[in-house]
């Protein structure tokens, strides 16, 4: 074995970002081949629908109230199993070992799977919308609307995947992440909800905004408080 | 290469190692013995700097843990019971990964020489998940010496091998310690210990109760100490 394979010499920048792009592209590779986590979280968010469906009676009248909460539940509900589902594959193997033991700013780690599941959860809202604005005769195409999808979702999945690396940790991981997760996110579900009705309902801008905002804070808050803790998180 | 002084760890009330010393120089490869519960595993995670100290001190290659964990963690290669390899990736693709996480120079030519190291070459773009136990086991050391660490670490690498697996598995550990490394092991098979290393320590109670050179003792005298080892905390625990 040759003696001259060390670890390139690169800058702290550099390193962070080529091992965040290394666990995106591991996340996305082994996903496409097993496909595992996006069907389930796919049928599951298309299951959630029909029942509201059925649940609610989505009537032309209803749906104009209801739509951003059911949109927002489905993906939380779907989201939460995409969480789970993403940690365990990195504790079940030990893999979550491996990722620490590499000589990276393990914030960087964080950001690769804080990223990768934002991925997924922005391909499931992307086939979930269309279903819905079919299925019940409802135009969601408004980038208001879209843009506080992605706002929320980041902000989910920043505190989501933050809970997830401290939940995989425990055996009771399953049920514990929804009991951490759930009510650390109501400022995001309540902000992403109203904004989004808001737009969906046509409000001006002043009703919307302050809801934005919030989104916003939150997602800046909690992606500092990740890049702060994650290491503390993850360690013994 | 490795200094620990009074290396205490508690879990909550619960005291795994009690004021532990340890010193091994480069070049050496150390068995580290001990029943179930001695701490092994829980000493061994603390020099890959997966946990954290609560008294004492830990320095490898100049560094000290935790402080300088990331400088630490860019000598060490480890390799535990579980592989720490990604089921849904190739071998070639996991290698690839860590490659990436390692910053590894030359990343094709490296990931090629280590996969004839291991003999895995031809099953190089096969899933890790249809490998065999051993396969696994021989593709985490490959992960393991990617970076061409100094110091590698081994938490009972022979668990849950067969016996044809693990002698293929000696073969590697053999060849990764021939090169100069520092080796430290974990192991319950004192005779696969006593086969690869060059200096046995045996941990009892969370320290180093006995640690003899494999020059001063045969494999008879190995489990002979040993059990003189487990013994003697069996009537302290009396």
């Amino acid at each position: 074995m040759r003696s001259e394979a060390k670890p390139a010499a690169v800058s702290m920048t550099t390193g962070f970002f080529r091992a965040m792009g290394a666990v995106i592209w591991k996340d996305l590779a082994a996903e496409l081949r097993s496909r595992e986590l996006l069907s389930a979280m796919l049928v599951f968010a298309l299951l959630v629908i029909l029942i509201f469906n059925f649940a609610l009676e989505l009537d032309i009248q209803t749906r104009a109230t209801v739509t951003a909460g059911v949109l927002w539940v489905t993906f939380i509900f779907a989201g939460t199993l995409g969480l789970n589902r993403s940690m365990a594959i990195e504790k079940d193997r030990g893999c979550l070992d491996g990722l620490l033991l590499a000589p990276v700013d393990r914030a960087a780690i964080y950001f690769g799977k804080m990223l990768g599941n934002l991925i997924f959860m922005v391909i499931i809202e992307a086939i979930v919308l269309p279903v819905y604005s079919v299925l019940y005769n409802t135009n969601l195409f408004n980038p208001g609307f879209l843009l506080v999808t992605i706002l929320g979702s980041i902000g989910y999945v920043t505190v989501g995947t933050l809970l997830a690396a401290m939940a995989v940790q425990a055996r009771t991981r399953d049920i514990l992440l929804p009991i951490l997760l759930f009510p650390v996110i109501i400022p995001v579900i309540l902000a992403a909800v109203k904004a989004s009705m808001g737009f969906l309902q046509g409000l001006e801008s002043p009703e919307i905004m302050p809801w934005i905002n919030l989104l916003l804070v939150y997602d800046v808050i909690f992606l500092a408080v990740a890049f702060m803790t994650f290491d503390y998180v993850v360690e013994e | 290469m490795i200094t620990v002084r009074k290396l205490i760890k508690r879990f909550g009330l619960k005291t795994v190692l009690r004021g532990l010393d340890f010193q091994v120089e480069q070049g050496e490869f150390v068995a580290l013995l001990g029943p179930n519960g001695a701490g092994k595993t829980t000493f061994l995670r603390i020099l890959a700097s997966l946990s954290r100290p609560t008294m004492g001190e830990v320095t490898i290659a100049g560094y000290r843990l935790p402080n300088q964990a990331a400088a630490v963690r860019s000598r060490l290669g480890v390799v535990s019971h579980l592989p720490l390899l990604y089921g849904d990736l190739t071998a070639e693709e996991n290698l690839q990964f860590y490659a990436r996480m390692y910053g590894v120079l030359d990343t094709d030519d490296r990931i090629s020489e280590v996969l004839d190291l291991i003999g895995l070459k031809q099953r190089r773009r096969d899933l890790v998940r249809t490998f065999s136990r051993g396969m696994q086991q021989r593709l985490a050391i490959g992960r393991a010496v990617l970076h061409d660490p100094d110091v590698m670490l081994f938490d009972e690498p022979h668990t849950g091998l067969d016996q044809d697996a693990c002698i293929m598995l000696d073969g590697v550990l053999s060849e990764v310690a021939a090169r100069g490394r520092t080796v430290v092991m974990t192991s319950h098979d004192l005779a696969r210990a006593a086969d690869l290393a060059s200096r046995f320590d045996i941990l009892s109670r969370g320290v180093i109760t006995t640690s003899v050179q494999r020059t001063e003792i045969d494999t008879d005298d190995l489990l002979a100490v040993y059990r003189n080892a487990l013994r003697e905390e069996e009537r302290v625990i009396a």
